[in-house]
């Protein structure tokens, strides 16, 4: 919190940006790919490709956001830190266009097949279970909520990681046999969550320290 | 018509005559030929031209998909479990020289080439709807015989109730089954009086030529009325038993797919449903269409069922 307080130096850095771009990609490769650019196509199964691809990287990135403050421990590099909240935002905007590719292009808004597919397949329960629990992550992720919540916005925002193992399995659950990819996620969420019991006194304690000596 | 063909390689209708390269030994030969020319070089560019008549009467009216379609978007797991997977990894597959074991409660028993299994059959084109069991589906102009006419010529017994089929185990060309996602080999298996319907076919090609790879090469099964898995690609042996044999989905998840997997709207797979599918090549706004009980072939097949509880025995 005091970090915040005192005026930062109008330095510029790249960090940012260059995150934006690389979270962007995917989505504008998509995006080229939809509106036939270049000779691109989403392939046979558009519908499909857009919606697996939409869910597969909002998994990726919220892993990446589940990476960031391990990162900024073992590296010693607070400043990291900095780049959580849009890593996290993208993968909430990944999962929102996934959800809706699934309602208006897959389930062409058939509410009735739609509220019968959240109540009984039970990999898009945990989907949409996971998707509803990042909803007040993403609106509480300004500085505004952060101050107006202050030691409670650290509790609410602990429930990234029920999104996340609830993400993983959606993912697991719905292929057919072949459980390698998904397990390579849950593995890697199984590792940073281990890191994060290990570490928890540790972790709590170095992020104050070296925003002093930054 | 035949994009796929590289302009580099000629076409056998390009080295023969006409007449000649219509008779049934160039069909054969022209199968072999396909084999051996396509050893390194990836998707269908290796096909050659069947002889065949159409067949209307087994034939949908719908528009067929492309063949990039079909021959892009496949579930052919030993070569890997994307989609694009088939085509991307099916290369070095050597469909030739193939043969085929012929085995159990028959009459002949024995391995024949697939020259041999092939000979006394006049190839012919049925446009028919392929139902994916992961609810979408693709309309292809298959180039086959029936398959009944093939068992028949083993003279199977009383006791053969079923036929099991197994597809060949390659891992050095098929690097999908390098990892144990299914129990490799890959078999299935129909009732005889299935197997011995007239919509069953035994097929050796698509759109005119040689089947590629990626589709099942050089011979693969193809059962209309039943989810694609059902359709067993690259067949090395056939079996005539007594008891229902073992099929690979089964042993993987016997809680999602049954042996029987007819086509059934109203029978869900536990993790999604069946009511509607997804036409292939429709595009990025289509609409699904609802699936059709026995994926529309209900009037020739229903009755193979009577009395069968569909829910029970899915």
């Amino acid at each position: 919190m005091t970090a915040q307080a005192r005026p930062a130096p109008k330095r510029f850095r790249a960090d940012k940006p260059v995150l934006f771009l690389l979270c962007a990609l995917p989505l504008l490769w998509l995006a080229l790919r939809a509106f036939g650019v270049g000779g691109l196509s989403l392939g046979p199964n558009p519908v499909e490709a857009l919606l697996h691809a939409l869910g597969l990287w909002g998994l990726r990135l919220l892993l990446l956001t589940l990476c960031v403050r391990p990162a900024a421990v073992v590296l010693r590099q607070p400043r990291l830190m900095r780049l959580r909240r849009m890593a996290g935002l993208f993968a909430f905007a990944y999962l929102v266009l996934h959800f809706l590719t699934w309602l208006v292009l897959d389930r062409g808004l058939d509410l009735h097949g739609i509220v019968a597919d959240i109540a009984k397949r039970p990999f898009i329960t945990v989907g949409f279970t996971a998707l509803v629990l990042l909803l007040p992550l993403a609106v509480t992720s300004t500085d505004k909520w952060m101050r107006r919540l202050g030691r409670r916005w650290h509790s609410l925002h602990r429930l990234v990681y029920a999104a996340a193992l609830l993400g993983s399995l959606h993912f697991l659950w719905l292929v057919k046999a072949d459980w390698r990819e998904p397990a390579v996620y849950i593995a890697i969420y199984v590792a940073l969550m281990s890191w994060r019991w290990w570490k928890r006194p540790v972790a709590r304690l170095i992020p104050p320290t070296s925003r002093e000596s930054a | 018509m035949r994009k796929h063909h590289p302009a580099s390689q000629p076409l056998p209708s390009e080295i023969t005559p006409r007449d000649r390269y219509f008779s049934r030994r160039e069909v054969i030969a022209g199968l072999a030929a396909a084999g051996m020319v396509g050893a390194g070089a990836p998707g269908p560019a290796h096909a050659a031209a069947l002889k065949h008549t159409k067949n209307a009467r087994f034939s949908l009216k719908e528009a067929p998909n492309s063949l990039e379609d079909i021959t892009s978007y496949n579930n052919f797991y030993e070569f890997g479990t994307d989609k694009a997977d088939p085509a991307a990894r099916s290369g070095k597959f050597k469909p030739q020289p193939w043969s085929v074991t012929i085995s159990g409660e028959a009459a002949r028993t024995g391995t024949f080439t697939l020259e041999d299994i092939l000979k006394p059959h006049a190839l012919e084109e049925r446009i028919y709807r392929l139902r994916c069991v992961e609810a979408w589906s693709m309309v292809i102009p298959w180039v086959g015989f029936p398959l009944g006419d093939l068992l028949k010529r083993f003279e199977p017994s009383s006791k053969a109730r079923y036929v099991a089929f197994k597809t060949v185990m390659r891992p050095s060309e098929m690097p999908g089954q390098r990892f144990p996602v299914l129990d490799w080999p890959y078999v299935e298996g129909l009732r005889i009086d299935e197997a011995m319907h007239p919509l069953a076919l035994m097929a050796v090609g698509l759109y005119g030529e040689s089947l590629p790879n990626q589709n099942g090469a050089p011979m693969r099964l193809v059962v209309p009325w039943k989810y694609g898995f059902k359709s067993i690609k690259s067949i090395v042996e056939i079996r005539f038993t007594e008891k229902a044999p073992p099929t690979s989905w089964n042993i993987s998840a016997p809680h999602e797919y049954g042996f029987y997997a007819n086509v059934n709207p109203s029978v869900d797979h536990p993790r999604w449903s069946q009511a509607q599918e997804r036409r292939i090549g429709a595009g990025l706004f289509a609409a699904k269409q609802p699936t059709l009980p026995f994926n529309g072939y209900a009037d020739q097949v229903a009755s193979l069922y009577s009395g069968l509880d569909l829910r029970r025995y899915f």
